[in-house]
């Protein structure tokens, strides 16, 4: 049997390093929000035939259509270029496009997205209230759940503890979104926020698997055995499940990430990396907070 | 179910495999009613429209933003878009308009069609603020939503071109009501927020008929009659937001989405296999009858899948297999407790209950707040991932429970 709550302070030394450095580099670097937030537009398209550099392509937007925020990716995957800059009307759209033509005949547009600004304003209001309602939510339901668990903790640790497992598992996604934000201009848009969420909720299936058999061991073996040793006899009695519901999960994921396409790359990579740091969390920091905040020898 | 677990799960099992023809992108399924895709799979546009509002009742608002909803319908119909999809949002003061376009192929002469539709309204001299220069004129209610039709005459004594409209009851009724206040005063047509011209009533108009004799040529009233026809805007509208998805990029997505979700689906199996042996069949089995059925579910009702929507799908099936799991860790430890294996798969399912139904709530919670505060794209994810979690827990209990009483027997 592995001694995990006897070396809770390995764990929790290891995971507040990692959650600090990604609250480091959130506050440092920030986001890069996409054109789905702050407004404005991205332009996927090819040129199949005498493919131009970035650079042209750079220089046709600044100097000849006179764009001069736009900025200008290339996609290896689907061979696109990836041009990003303020809102526009269709009638420029549809002058660019001409322009462009006309330069490149092969350009073969794949997609256009241009946003404006008070859009992306609600929909960043509405992702915040959506994860302030699921963080409210999940922790209110653990609390009602585990309300027959009160001894010795109360059901509001369980609750309280799920949630700063939630904040574990989303604080180490987001922190590598905005260092990769800053690294590689890796933009944050709403499929980020939805990945985050999902997070939370397979963040919490794990923890309540384990957290479920503490209530199941703490109804059998009440005031029999210490507090300590339950929890951690409840750890490694469901340690193959905690992992294995997971690995499932993390499986599609790798077949999303290596096989799916393009457009949800960076979704499946949050999840990938939330998912994993849930496992984590649900066997290392999870059930080893449960006895700090139980009362001594309970 | 526990009397007869073979026929429930011949039932079963007959119902997943209708299914799976049913769903099959090729033959049978799809000639009697095909998948509904989302732009971003298939090609196409998505529109947003900001409604203008401001010069409208706060009473009036519903009904306005509904009948540019028909009229955009209408416009939008005249393109040949396969089941164009035009609907509203509200909230607050807010309202937009958002317009799906599958499959069109100019989408920049889709966009100015939509938006040339004539915004014609007649308003009321405001004479308490109106000088001899500059006249003010006051909104009345009456807008080009309550017209019916028009059609192009010639004046009969100057033989000029002129536009005849016709007004619905609803129409009609304001008509007279405005023309029977305004008697001996200019009543002004707008078009477009243009001044067209300001005829005198000379009494009230009932019969819902108004005649608009502006400089017409014959082309531009011929082609004012063609817009008013389609439908004239009851308010201004702007786009604010447009996301164009070519057709080739759509169906790339689409082939690599399937692509992965059998991918993923081959490997929770072969998982399930190596570490649960014969269980592991069973819930290999469960898994394909979940899949057969969700995708059944989500054609019947119909859901229009985006490539958000089958990537929630495609997470279903990494976590269908969860309940499983979770309740055959639990048949592992009756069984070394003594159990016999009949006695510890009821035990197993019985005590793994209270975890699997309180790890699946909370993806529900989640689920059904994405569904609320989220719009078009993300919204299909929820819708997906909240079905899925309720189809997965059936499967994962009725049908592996029913797999398991049938083919486990304990040993006589």
């Amino acid at each position: 049997m592995l001694n995990i709550v006897g070396k809770r302070k390995i764990w929790f030394a290891l995971s507040g390093t990692l959650v600090a450095l990604a609250v480091i580099a959130i506050i440092a670097f920030g986001f890069q929000e996409s054109a789905e937030f702050k407004g404005g537009t991205l332009w996927n398209f090819s040129v199949p035939v005498n493919t131009p550099s970035i650079a042209d392509v750079q220089t046709e937007f600044a100097g000849i259509l006179n764009v001069k925020d736009a900025t200008v990716n290339f996609d290896p995957t689907n061979q696109s270029f990836l041009v990003r800059f303020g809102t526009v009307s269709e009638t420029d759209h549809a002058a660019y496009l001409s322009a462009l033509k006309s330069k490149w005949a092969s350009l073969n547009e794949l997609s256009f997205e241009s946003i404006g600004p008070s859009i992306g304003a609600a929909l960043l209001k509405n992702a915040i209230i959506a994860i302030i309602l699921v963080l409210v939510g999940i922790s209110l339901y653990i609390a009602f759940a585990f309300r027959k668990a009160s001894r010795p903790i109360s059901s509001w640790k369980y609750g309280w503890i799920t949630l700063l497992t939630l904040f574990h598992d989303v604080a180490i996604p987001a922190g590598l979104f905005a260092f990769l934000g800053y690294l590689n201009n890796i933009q944050i848009d709403s499929n980020f926020i939805v990945a985050l969420l999902v997070v939370m909720g397979f963040s919490v299936h794990d923890t309540i698997v384990v957290f479920d058999r503490v209530r199941e061991n703490l109804l059998n073996h009440r005031g029999k055995e210490p507090f300590k040793k339950i929890v951690n006899d409840s750890v490694n009695q469901t340690l193959a499940r905690s992992i294995n519901t997971s690995l499932t999960l993390i499986l599609v994921l790798l077949a999303l990430y290596f096989t799916g396409p393009v457009d949800l790359k960076y979704f499946v990579l949050t999840l990938l990396v939330g998912v994993t740091t849930g496992i984590y969390s649900s066997i290392f920091i999870a059930s080893p907070a449960l006895v700090l905040v139980s009362p001594k020898e309970a | 179910m526990r009397r007869h677990p073979g026929l429930f799960l011949s039932i079963i099992a007959i119902v997943a495999i209708l299914a799976g023809i049913f769903v099959i992108p090729k033959g049978i399924g799809t000639q009697w009613m095909p998948w509904r895709l989302g732009l971003d799979l298939v090609g196409g546009s998505h529109l947003v429209y900001q409604v203008d509002l401001s010069q409208v009742a706060a009473g009036d608002q519903d009904s306005v933003v509904n009948g540019l909803r028909d009229v955009i319908e209408k416009r939008v119909n005249l393109f040949g878009v396969s089941e164009p999809q035009v609907f509203t949002a509200r909230s607050g003061n807010q309202a937009q308009l958002i317009v799906e376009l599958a499959g069109v192929k100019n989408v920049s002469d889709a966009i100015n069609q939509i938006g040339e539709t004539p915004l014609l309204d007649f308003r009321e001299v405001d004479a308490s603020s109106s000088t001899a220069t500059n006249t003010q004129y006051i909104y009345t209610n009456l807008t080009g939503q309550y017209i019916t039709g028009a059609q192009l005459t010639f004046d009969q004594t100057t033989g000029q071109p002129q536009v005849d409209i016709n007004f619905n009851t609803e129409g009609a009724g304001i008509f007279e009501r405005i023309t029977a206040a305004n008697v001996g005063k200019p009543l002004a047509i707008f078009l477009d927020n243009q001044l067209i011209e300001a005829p005198v009533v000379q009494g009230p108009i009932a019969g819902g008929k108004a005649v608009i004799t502006g400089n017409f040529t014959v082309a531009t009233a011929q082609q004012l009659v063609q817009r008013f026809n389609a439908g004239a805007l009851p308010a201004p509208i702007t786009l604010v937001n447009q996301q164009t998805i070519s057709a080739s990029l759509g169906s790339n997505s689409l082939t690599k989405v399937i692509l992965a979700g059998l991918i993923g689906t081959a490997l929770v199996i072969l998982f399930m296999l190596f570490y649960y042996r014969l269980f592991g069949l069973f819930a290999a089995l469960s898994l394909i009858i979940y899949i057969a059925l969700t995708l059944g579910l989500f054609k019947v009702i119909p859901i229009t899948l985006s490539l958000a929507g089958l990537a929630g799908f495609i997470l279903t099936i990494g976590m269908a297999v969860d309940a499983n799991i979770l309740i055959f860790e639990r048949i592992k430890e009756e069984l070394k407790r003594g159990l016999s294996r009949a006695a510890a798969i009821e035990e197993g399912f019985r005590r793994a209950w209270p975890s699997i139904r309180d790890s699946n709530t909370s993806t529900i919670i989640t689920a059904i707040i994405l569904y609320y505060l989220t719009s078009s794209f993300v919204r299909g994810f929820a819708l997906t991932l909240l079905i899925g979690v309720l189809v997965s827990l059936f499967s994962a209990i009725t049908t592996t429970r029913l797999f398991l009483r049938v083919f486990i027997k304990d040993k006589k």
